[in-house]
């Protein structure tokens, strides 16, 4: 499929990436990230996903191929720039643990010299929408609970309005009441926000839930890419593994509706 | 006479050395900190510096003291006092734990944390200055008060060249074959160094991470 460039807020093109030149993590990954969407990266433990994600912010450095970021590569960015336009919520949250919650949550207008007052008024601003207690400002990461902490790394990837937000397994290792109730307002957030999503994901049904398209990743391959309509009946093998692991194939399948 | 008679009897002069000694102390120690800390700071961020400098540091704590002192005794404008040897001497000796802490608090921290401070779009200094020192704070600290204590002891080796310090009853007591002399110059330098030892001690536990 081809998008118009202005369409395209992330591109992978023939990517790779060997670590230490040897074991190779991705092998040979072409996507386009369309602006607004949410893709989600579907797929099991260790199968590249954040890896994936690292090659977008420049943390990792594809070994063969390009990554283009609206339009430029990601070897030609200023990578401090790069990195300040795209939010990034990291795997078992990231949080800096001598920061409490308002300075974790202000970090990158703090780096972009943003005034104090309106540094604060933001970060207010944020814990409100992600729903957490104005109480909590002054706590540290290790006095909040996973869920809180959670909230907290999305406050902190949201904090200077990026255009593109990176999102690694968010919501893991929650309990699945507080991970639906954030699903749920991720997806409330996102119809506001309009931001360009790459969300990382091991589980089919947030991924069905949350994603405008789903690339399925096995072993450092792109393997699928799907609406989630599609890729609930695909027949591909590899697809229809994944969704059969996750025991659908028995009842949504048979009812027809994701 | 006792060796707590003496010292009242002496006290003027006990707390006249006692301050001489925390002065060597505390200038050397002061003096290690300023150049201690940024070659640490150095060598975390360029390794082929690491091994001629901690190297260098290691073999300067091999010198037994007084050699170093007599080493140090030609150099000009610090050869001319000996107070100024003096500090020079134990600002070397401080130094190895000094970069060896500050070095190994920075890489210490967990790399998730770096990282994730790099994919916020934080510059190196900005990582340096708001996450890698921040948190490498209380084992530097725990370096501050290895060398402090250390030098504590070897200032007392400075009276040897005339630098003054708790040294000078012990060397007095030595020759008089005296040990209540001696002790006066011993016990206050070993409360020095419990000092020492229990205040940075107790930074240190305030500034550790968790
Ligand atoms: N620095 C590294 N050193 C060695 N192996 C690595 C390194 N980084 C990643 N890997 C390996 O690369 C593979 C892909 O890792 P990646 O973190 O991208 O997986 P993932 O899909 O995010 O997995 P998970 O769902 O468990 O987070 C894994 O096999 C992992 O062990
Ligand atoms: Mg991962």
């Amino acid at each position: 499929m081809t998008d118009p460039a202005d369409n395209v807020a992330v591109e992978f093109r023939n990517v790779s990436y060997h670590l230490n030149g040897t074991r190779e993590l991705l092998h040979n990954v072409s996507i386009t990230v369309r602006r607004g969407e949410t893709l989600v990266l579907l797929g099991r433990s260790g199968s590249g996903k954040t890896t994936t994600l690292k090659l977008i912010n420049h943390l990792l450095e594809p070994s063969e191929g390009e990554i283009l970021v609206n339009g430029q590569s990601t070897r030609e960015w200023d990578v401090i720039r790069l990195r300040r336009m795209i939010g990034y919520v990291i795997q078992e949250v990231g949080l800096f643990p001598h920061f409490n919650v308002a300075r974790n949550i202000g970090l990158v207008p703090q780096i972009e010299d943003w005034p104090v007052s309106r540094i604060q008024q933001r970060v207010e601003e944020l814990m409100q929408l992600v729903g957490l207690d104005r109480q909590l400002a002054s706590r540290y990461p290790r006095e909040l609970s996973g869920g809180q902490r959670q909230r907290v790394g999305v406050a902190r990837a949201l904090a200077a309005d990026p255009p593109i937000l990176l999102m690694d397994e968010p919501f893991g290792a929650l309990d699945p009441i507080t991970r639906a109730e954030l699903q749920r307002e991720f997806l409330a957030l996102q119809k506001r926000l309009q931001k360009t999503v790459v969300f990382v994901t091991h589980d089919l049904r947030e991924a069905l839930l949350l994603g405008t398209r789903i690339a399925l990743i096995e072993s450092g391959r792109l393997v699928a890419l799907h609406t989630p309509e599609e890729f609930l009946y695909s027949k591909e093998a590899m697809v229809a593994a994944y969704v059969d692991a996750f025991g659908f194939e028995s009842d949504l399948r048979k009812r027809g509706q994701p | 006479m006792n060796v707590w008679q003496f010292m009242l009897h002496h006290h003027a002069e006990v707390a006249e050395l006692t301050l001489q000694h925390l002065w060597l102390v505390a200038v050397s120690t002061a003096l290690a900190v300023l150049i201690g800390i940024p070659l640490g700071i150095l060598i975390a961020r360029r390794p082929v510096l690491n091994k001629p400098i901690l190297g260098s540091a290691n073999i300067i704590q091999t010198i037994p003291s007084l050699a170093l002192f007599g080493f140090l005794l030609p150099a000009p404008w610090i050869g001319e006092r000996a107070d100024r040897l003096a500090i020079l001497a134990l600002t070397l000796y401080a130094l190895l734990p000094l970069i060896r802490n500050t070095y190994t608090g920075i890489k210490g921290v967990d790399p998730a944390v770096v990282e994730a401070g790099r994919g916020m779009g934080m510059t190196d200094s900005q990582l340096l200055w708001q996450v890698q020192l921040p948190l490498a704070l209380s084992v530097i600290v725990a370096g501050v008060r290895v060398a402090a204590v250390i030098s504590v002891g070897l200032a007392t080796i400075a009276a040897a060249i005339g630098a003054g310090g708790l040294g000078e009853y012990i060397f007095r007591g030595l020759a008089m074959v005296n040990n209540q002399v001696i002790l006066a110059g011993a016990i206050p330098a070993a409360g020095l160094a419990i000092l020492a030892d229990v205040s940075l001690g107790w930074l240190e536990r305030r500034l550790s991470p968790r």
